[in-house]
């Protein structure tokens, strides 16, 4: 009934619909202009993966190209947005977010704090995430968990083709800084996205599947191979509760504990790194907010503590799949307390 | 009348994206003696839990498809017929009803909504059945089209239903103008000028039912009768506390409080009901939208429209359903109605009647039409 579209056309939507709506959003990056309008091939970059293609044919004079200095752009788009442009400027790959550190780290993430909320930086910075792609080890990492880090920064992580085009809206409309990570293997996933504009809050999880048995914490990709494995695992007779996080910053702690509460089990699942990522941060709020709830040590399902490797067989290892999560799910609703076993007996 | 000695009930389609239901529970035992009507089993789709009800009367020889299966819209789900049928006779019609079926399903089930320019608003409406004269159902507040998803299709059985989204609702444009009923009523009869529709039976409830009154009084001509569900304008009492909040409402519990109020059971209230009003109130337009209309609608936590005594001034027939336990707009407003009101309250009903009974509701309304349509004079 509603109409499909693909996680790239979604963020497209999005972008154009919010230039036609305020003539102060303006779109910054290495190549997002494509062939200056023009017909067919002329036209087909917009950005490294084409997401931005057709705006500039649209919005000329909206839409720069910049040098592959990501420390420039991103200060230059900080700098923008302090003066009141709404600047959504694409870093291709989060893994150069390194470089801008500073721009993003001490000045938009502390304009606001620093000058007395007098100022505001309603920058959005699109960049891509995730391993799968063949990419190499600096190409391919996922480190919302950095950015999430630092107070002052409001970090996007949508799973969906409609989470992206309504939580990019609300990015773009939002006054303060949003670091927007859009999962590379997740561009062509079709969904049902509205024609009409729309919005998302920040700091509202999704709960993408109801059960009681076991809480699955997840984000991005690793959404739909949880999906993949509470399916294969309802047949077994376990329901899991998939929650979606949506937003690591701010993150919505209610909904996790309330799962956490009814549930008691939990298995966190991250692609990303496992230390001082996502998946500690979250298992440290439930043993600190749910500890009495549980019924089982909290699992988390990771990447390992290694750089995404290019060996296409080691690359597929390393990334977290439906069966790695139904295994963890499994043992956590297998776990039977020592307390628990010895007041039975 | 001849009619087949094994008869059929199959996987109803309860809306455009259904393509199949999981059998929750039978309600009749095999070999009992059923009526058209009767409600024979409960299922689930993604959106809801409805009861289908038998279309045939017979014993039912066969309950086909099990609790906790999943059947594909226009599966065989159970088999009617009279005693003097043999099993083996009903066995072979089982065998085959697969292979006659399979594959020709699609065709039947493509109604899909349309969209028409209405005076510069996009209008979204969905059409069901053929036949003169045509039905209009109209939804309540924060509503859509969908809202009539257990009571379209059947009452498109005997003549064309046309279920549209009203302006700011639904898919239709969010531009309601100044909010007010008479706005939303021209609207509506540019909308009946647009799919050409001259005469039509109205059907609203709450908000509809409102939007029905106001058309009977300014395009008298337009309207062959009136089925009031649940319909403000028939006193001045409205919990206007729930309207206030279900414009506000922003976060899932909040509205999920909300909508509980509507029902009768609250456990009605789905995960996925609450997901699609928050999914439409977070639409461009939409909260302005509401909020116009409520604020039209309500002044000082009273209705401001109130048709009561205009009732007399309507000639179209009207038929007036209510839910015994609204806690929307209270009973009251059915009650003391002049007497060519037809009056019908249905027990253990909250606000949402239509969802709530909707076996009945479509059996009062489908009879309340005919009689309608044979006292016509042309």
């Amino acid at each position: 009934m509603v109409r499909t579209l693909s996680f790239q056309q979604a963020i497209n939507e999005a972008l154009g619909q919010e230039m036609a709506r305020d003539d102060s959003v303006i779109v910054i990056g290495e190549d997002v202009v494509g062939g200056h309008g023009a017909d067919g091939e002329m036209d087909a970059w917009g950005g490294v993966m084409g997401v931005t293609k057709g705006l500039y044919a649209k919005y000329p004079g909206r839409v720069m190209d910049t040098p592959i200095s990501e420390s420039a752009f991103i200060g230059a788009a900080i700098g923008a947005a302090a003066s009141g442009i709404r600047p959504v400027v694409e870093l291709m790959f989060n893994d150069f977010l390194g470089v801008c550190f500073d721009q993003i780290f001490n000045q938009a993430a502390k304009f606001r704090y620093m000058f007395g909320g007098k100022a505001e930086t309603p920058v959005v910075i699109r960049t891509m995430i995730g391993a799968g792609f063949r990419a190499a080890a600096q190409h391919s990492q996922s480190l919302y968990s950095i950015f999430t880090h630092i107070p002052g920064l409001k970090c996007v992580v949508p799973s969906t083709p409609y989470d992206a085009k309504g939580l990019l809206i609300e990015s773009i409309r939002d006054n303060d800084p949003v670091i927007f990570f859009e999962h590379k293997k997740m561009y062509q996933m079709e969904g049902e996205v509205p024609e009409e504009s729309y919005t998302i809050p920040f700091g509202e999880a999704e709960i993408v599947r109801e059960g009681d048995d076991v809480t699955i914490i997840t984000l991005a990709q690793m959404v739909h191979e949880s999906i993949k494995a509470a399916e294969q695992l309802a047949e077994e007779g376990l329901q899991c509760e998939v929650i979606d996080l949506r937003t690591t910053s701010p993150l919505d702690e209610e909904t996790l504990l309330e799962s956490v509460e009814a549930s008691g089990r939990v298995v966190v699942v991250d692609e990303a790194n496992p230390r001082c990522s996502m998946a500690t941060d979250i298992s440290a709020l439930i043993a600190d907010k749910a500890f009495s709830s549980l019924k089982a040590p909290i699992r988390m399902v990771t990447a390992p503590h290694t750089p995404v490797p290019f060996s296409d067989t080691l690359e597929d290892l390393y990334k977290p799949d439906a069966e790695n999560i139904a295994a963890a799910v499994r043992q956590v609703s297998e776990y039977q307390t020592w307390v628990a076993t010895a007041s039975e007996s | 009348m001849g009619r087949d000695r094994i008869r059929k009930l199959t996987m109803p389609k309860w809306g455009f994206s259904m393509t199949q239901g999981r059998v929750v529970e039978w309600l009749v035992a095999e070999q009992s003696e059923i009526s058209r009507g009767d409600e024979v089993l409960e299922i689930e789709t993604e959106k809801s839990i409805g009861v289908v009800e038998s279309p045939e009367s017979g014993t039912l020889r066969r309950q086909v498809a099990q609790a906790g299966q999943e059947i594909p819209v226009g599966g065989l789900l159970a088999v009617v017929a009279d005693a003097d049928v043999s099993d083996e006779e009903i066995d072979r019609f089982v065998e085959n009803y697969v292979s006659e079926e399979s594959g020709d399903e699609t065709d039947a089930y493509e109604a899909a909504p349309e969209f028409v320019d209405v005076g510069g608003r996009k209008l979204r409406y969905l059409k069901q059945g053929q036949g003169d004269p045509p039905a209009v159902l109209l939804h309540g507040f924060t509503g859509n089209l969908n809202n009539w998803l257990f009571n379209h299709a059947a009452l498109a059985n005997e003549r064309a239903v046309y279920a549209p989204d009203l302006p700011g609702h639904g898919q239709s444009s969010k531009d309601v103008g100044d909010g007010s009923i008479e706005t939303i009523a021209r609207v509506l009869s540019e909308w009946l000028d647009a799919v050409g529709l001259s005469r039509v039976h109205l059907v609203g409830h709450s908000l509809g039912g409102g939007i029905a009154l106001e058309t009977a009084l300014q395009y008298p001509n337009r309207v062959l009768s009136c089925t009031l569900i649940a319909s403000t304008g028939l006193g001045p009492e409205i919990d206007a506390d729930y309207v206030d909040q279900v414009v506000r409402a922003d976060r899932r519990k909040e509205l999920r409080t909300q909508l509980q109020k509507l029902f009768a059971d609250p456990g009605q209230v789905t995960r996925q009901l609450v997901d699609d009003v928050l999914k439409f109130k977070r639409v461009d337009g939409v909260r302005e939208a509401l909020s116009r209309i409520a604020g039209s609608l309500i002044d000082d936590g009273r209705q401001t429209i109130v048709f009561r005594d205009r009732l007399e001034t309507i000639q179209a027939p009207m038929l007036v359903l209510w839910g015994e336990k609204d806690r929307v707009l209270p009973l009251s407003h059915a009650q003391s109605l002049p007497a060519r009101c037809t009056v019908e309250v249905l027990g253990d009903c909250g606000h949402m009647v239509p969802m709530e009974a909707s076996g009945d509701v479509n059996r009062m309304i489908a009879r309340f039409l005919q009689d309608c349509d044979q006292t016509v004079p042309e």
